[in-house]
């Protein structure tokens, strides 16, 4: 009995891998695994410790993609620096400054890094309670809309309503309501950040497999249970997705707002940025675009590693060589 | 194999089912299962075989006629293994006990012992995506077998799997329903999957599907894997096929 099921497995994992030979390291463990599990001893560290060529390669090939696209990107920006802006748009070099200008005089220049971080501080604190709350209220909607389909009916427009208004259009009604500071800022975050939480969740808890739910019938399983223990869980790769765009999202929000509601002690990277260009300090203005980019890339990644964290133990979609 | 004299676990009676949007899916169906007996009902495909277990679990609810059967002891394994992809095994297998509310104790012990009975022991920690489709259907028999099941429904269980990896999985249902001693009705397309478990093959019509032959399976249990080439097993195939090219007709 033991050793037919050690056959099956091995005779299905080796069909596996030979129709993805060149997937994924992973298959070269689990061969080592089977087999000894086949001839009865325990995979020493060696049998695991051998990356084939193909592996090394793929290690390679990981870092040199980005590499050259980023000697690249730094190529273009120098070219249009010393030559670009003149010859195709007509218009002086400093407004762009060197990549080396804008390392020079805003991240080397005390005062100058000294106001971004401050910056950086300030707009991460935004995106971050109103991530926080649109996390909150998303799922709250997104369980809500999932319960019926009239109760989904009737929700549905007021989000696309919200997604489709321009911050700008109802920028005197939040100043109005929450002011002109850090409020504001983080009512903006929510506001353009809600919409993907709700629809990512929303697909998740309402595409649990027909036979899964089936089998919580049988067991007459009430519907709280049903929403943690089947609806939830199957849901936790869509939601992590969700999470994903709306953490970029709330970056983005906190910064618009600093554009419009810039009261209060608090200037975060857009208003920073704003103070240089008025001083037409356009290195250090650029460094803040930088901060502002880093931040919103940080923001995503660090959602990625969480839901490949949560999920990346079942889920099989997620990519493994990261 | 005569338990005629016990109660049926498992009685149809005069079933039809008619689902809203007006495909007639069954049509007047009546049989009885009964404790020890192992009923397969062959058919060609889309003639409500599925519907017919639907509605013995209790899932559908039949147009008209009555279905008798003790729902709380009914085991229902899916066309697929409908495991939980973000519970391992070992939490899969004791999932529905977790819905009945068993103690975390007792239900551990019996989810080690169904592992046992299906062969999984070791694979406890693996996860759905690291098992090949047969173990699946392996952790998914282990699943209803933590209940105890006294009617065990089948729905086209191995169809997705390898010929050699169904046989061997035929040998697992064969072995369990010697030990448990359940009633079962199996569903398949497969009639040497339905001779090698049955003691009693049901052939059904194309839709509006009915059940048009009862073929009793007079081989002697326990059934060895080489049964399968005796000249009376190959016989009662025969018959069976015969019959259900005339049903698809």
């Amino acid at each position: 009995m033991s050793t037919s099921i050690h056959d099956e497995q091995h005779r299905d994992e080796q069909h596996r891998h030979e129709q993805h030979r060149d997937e994924r390291h992973n298959d070269h463990h689990q061969m080592a695994a089977d087999a000894a599990l086949i001839s009865g001893v325990t995979p020493t560290i060696a049998d695991e410790q051998v990356p084939s060529r193909k592996v090394k390669s793929r290690q390679l090939s990981t870092y040199v993609g980005p590499f050259i696209v980023f000697v690249l990107f730094l190529g273009f920006w120098e070219y249009m620096h010393r030559d670009g802006m003149r010859r195709w748009l007509d218009k002086k070099p400093s407004l762009l400054p060197s990549p080396a200008s804008v390392i020079d005089r805003a991240f080397l220049d005390e005062g100058v890094r000294g106001k971004l971080i401050e910056g950086l501080g300030w707009t991460t604190y935004a995106a971050g309670i109103g991530l926080a709350i649109t996390i909150v209220i998303g799922i709250a909607l997104a369980v809500l809309m999932a319960r019926a389909v009239w109760l989904e009916r009737s929700i549905y427009p007021y989000l696309v309503a919200l997604q489709a208004t321009p911050v700008l259009a109802i920028v005197p009604i939040i100043y109005s309501i929450f002011g002109g500071g850090m409020s504001s800022r983080i009512y903006v975050c929510v506001m353009i950040a809600i919409f993907p939480i709700v629809t990512n969740t929303l697909f998740g808890l309402t595409s649990v497999d027909s036979s899964q739910h089936d089998l919580f019938t049988l067991r007459n399983a009430g519907s709280f249970t049903r929403l943690f223990k089947l609806q939830f869980p199957a849901a936790m790769p869509a939601i992590f997705t969700g999470f994903r765009i709306s953490a970029g999202l709330a970056v983005i929000g906190a910064i618009v707002g600093e554009q419009f509601f810039r009261q209060g002690q608090k200037p975060g990277i857009g208003i920073v940025m704003e103070q240089f260009r008025q001083k037409l300090l356009y290195p250090a203005m650029y460094g803040g675009l930088l901060i502002a980019a880093a931040l919103g890339i940080m923001v995503f990644f660090v959602f990625s590693w969480i839901g490949k964290l949560v999920v990346g133990h079942w889920h099989e979609s997620t990519r493994r060589n990261s | 194999m005569n338990n005629s004299v016990s109660a049926p676990a498992l009685s149809f009676n005069g079933v039809s089912m008619v689902y809203p949007d007006g495909t007639h899916a069954l049509s007047e169906t009546s049989f009885d299962v009964r404790p020890g007996e192992f009923v397969t009902v062959v058919g060609p495909s889309g003639c409500g075989k599925s519907t017919l277990l639907k509605i013995a679990s209790g899932l559908n609810r039949p147009t008209t006629g009555t279905v008798t059967v003790d729902r709380s002891k009914v085991g229902y394994v899916f066309q697929d293994a409908t495991l939980l992809q973000w519970r391992n095994v070992q939490r899969n297998v004791e999932l529905l006990a977790e819905l009945e509310g068993v103690p975390k104790a007792e239900r551990t012990r019996r989810a080690d012992l169904a592992i046992q009975l299906v062969g999984l022991s070791g694979f406890e920690k693996k996860y759905p995506k690291q098992l090949s489709g047969g173990m699946k259907m392996r952790a998914s028999l282990a699943r209803s077998l933590v209940l105890d099941p006294s009617v065990f429904l089948f729905d086209e269980p191995f169809g997705a799997v390898d010929e050699i990896t169904r046989e061997r999985l035929n040998d697992e249902v064969i072995a369990l329903f010697n030990r448990q001693g359940f009633a079962g009705l199996f569903i398949t397309h497969s009639i040497s999957e339905a001779v090698f478990l049955s003691t009693r093959v049901l052939v059904m019509s194309a839709r509006p599907g009915r059940i048009v032959a009862e073929f009793p399976i007079p081989l002697a249990y326990p059934r060895v894997p080489d049964l399968r080439f005796e000249p009376e097993f190959a016989r009662l195939c025969g018959a069976i096929s015969q019959e259900l090219r005339g049903a698809h007709a």
